[in-house]
């Protein structure tokens, strides 16, 4: 609710710019005037998430600056033997296009999830979930790939010793996001499609009724686990 | 929560917010984030472009300085268009949007320290170790 009382029955719109930072902010009032405690909750824990990631990616800093050894270079290590030459990142790049896809179809379920179009959405949902299990079994790929080729979080054949660690960590921790999203659009898929969010019908987890704004705090976590891919992408594969 | 009035009718007013406020918080969450498609298809394709650009950073193999600052710009746009569009912080009142957004800078701090910190490591081990093996 974007407006204030000030008299009974009378509402007033709220200032905005800086002045409607402080007073948004100010005088023992909640902060967060047109969004639900669900939808900011879910942002608090992705910021909270953002200092996880945030950490991890620090420590490869950390790591990858103060080895003597030289690092190994992405570019060669995920490089694929395509049609008899060595395609370089090629698998990442791959990997990219699929989670900014699915990216793309959340966004449009979220769309047409306020537009009560049942249908659309849970479908949309649903292509979502199989792009993120086939980001994931892309990267299960990756994983035997580099472990049959002598990868370990100890050591590899290339170089630095830290390789390995940092990129099960990092790659894994985002994997298992990955994975998380997928069961939990799955779910969500299927009470939309089952009319959940019409008929009011309790949830599963907290035993709320719930509404089509869970389709979007559903897509705030799935646009997270994009977006760390994005820094994961440059970080540790292009850099 | 809706704030009182100053006037001796804070009570009353409180009450009245509350009334007032829960029908209308459904309401508007409902209505708003409505959008045209196209927006989130054009986002879509900037997306695949910018994936495009940073790719082709590596393909061509490019080196030192133009490398590193061509990767952290498509970076920064790619995260940009998902956070402001996809994630629809764009339409936000500002409060949230600099509640959440604000504080991941501050990790930029922690970055620093940490460089400092490892290039001082690397330092001691060459000066105890020598160069790599």
């Amino acid at each position: 609710m974007a407006e204030t009382l000030t008299h009974i029955g009378q509402t007033e719109p709220r200032p905005t710019g800086w002045q409607g930072i402080a007073a948004d902010w100010s005088s023992d009032q909640r902060a967060f005037k047109n969004v639900s405690w669900g939808k900011a909750m879910m942002w608090i824990f992705l910021l909270s998430d953002t200092f996880i990631f945030g950490c991890f990616l620090l420590s490869y800093m950390t790591a990858r600056i103060s080895t003597r050894v030289p690092w190994p270079n992405p570019s060669e290590v995920f490089a694929l033997r395509i049609g008899g030459s060595d395609i370089p990142l090629i698998l990442i790049a791959i990997m990219t296009f699929v989670l900014i896809s699915s990216s793309g179809t959340m966004a449009m379920a979220v769309n047409f999830g306020y537009r009560r179009d049942r249908r659309k959405t849970a479908i949309l949902m649903l292509v979502t979930a199989a792009l993120g299990a086939t980001f994931v079994g892309m990267q299960a790929f990756e994983w035997t790939k580099l472990i049959t080729e002598g990868v370990r979080p100890w050591g590899n054949p290339w170089g630095a010793a830290q390789f390995g660690s940092c990129f099960f960590m990092i790659t894994g921790f985002h994997g298992t996001h990955v994975t998380i999203g997928v069961i939990f659009l799955i779910i969500v898929a299927r009470k939309v499609w089952r009319g959940d969010y019409d008929t009011g019908r309790r949830g599963f987890f907290t035993s709320r009724t719930g509404r089509y704004e869970n389709v979007e705090i559903m897509g705030l976590y799935w646009h997270f686990v994009d977006l760390v891919w994005v820094f994961i992408f440059a970080f540790f594969y292009l850099w | 929560m809706a704030e009182a009035t100053a006037n001796g009718l804070g009570q009353h007013a409180l009450h009245t917010g509350h009334a007032h406020e829960a029908p209308a918080a459904i309401v508007h969450a409902d209505l708003h984030q409505e959008h045209p498609i196209k927006l989130y298809l054009v986002v879509w394709a900037w997306l695949f472009i910018l994936s495009t650009c940073s790719y082709l950073v590596d393909y061509f193999g490019l080196h030192g300085y133009l490398r590193w600052s061509l990767i952290l710009i498509f970076m920064i746009l790619k995260a940009g268009l998902i956070v402001a569009v996809f994630m629809h912080m764009a339409w936000e009142r500002l409060a949230l949007a600099y509640a959440i957004i604000l504080p991941p800078i501050l990790v930029l701090v922690f970055v620093t320290m940490m460089v400092f910190e490892a290039d001082y490591t690397l330092f001691t081990r060459l000066s105890f170790f020598g160069a790599g093996p």
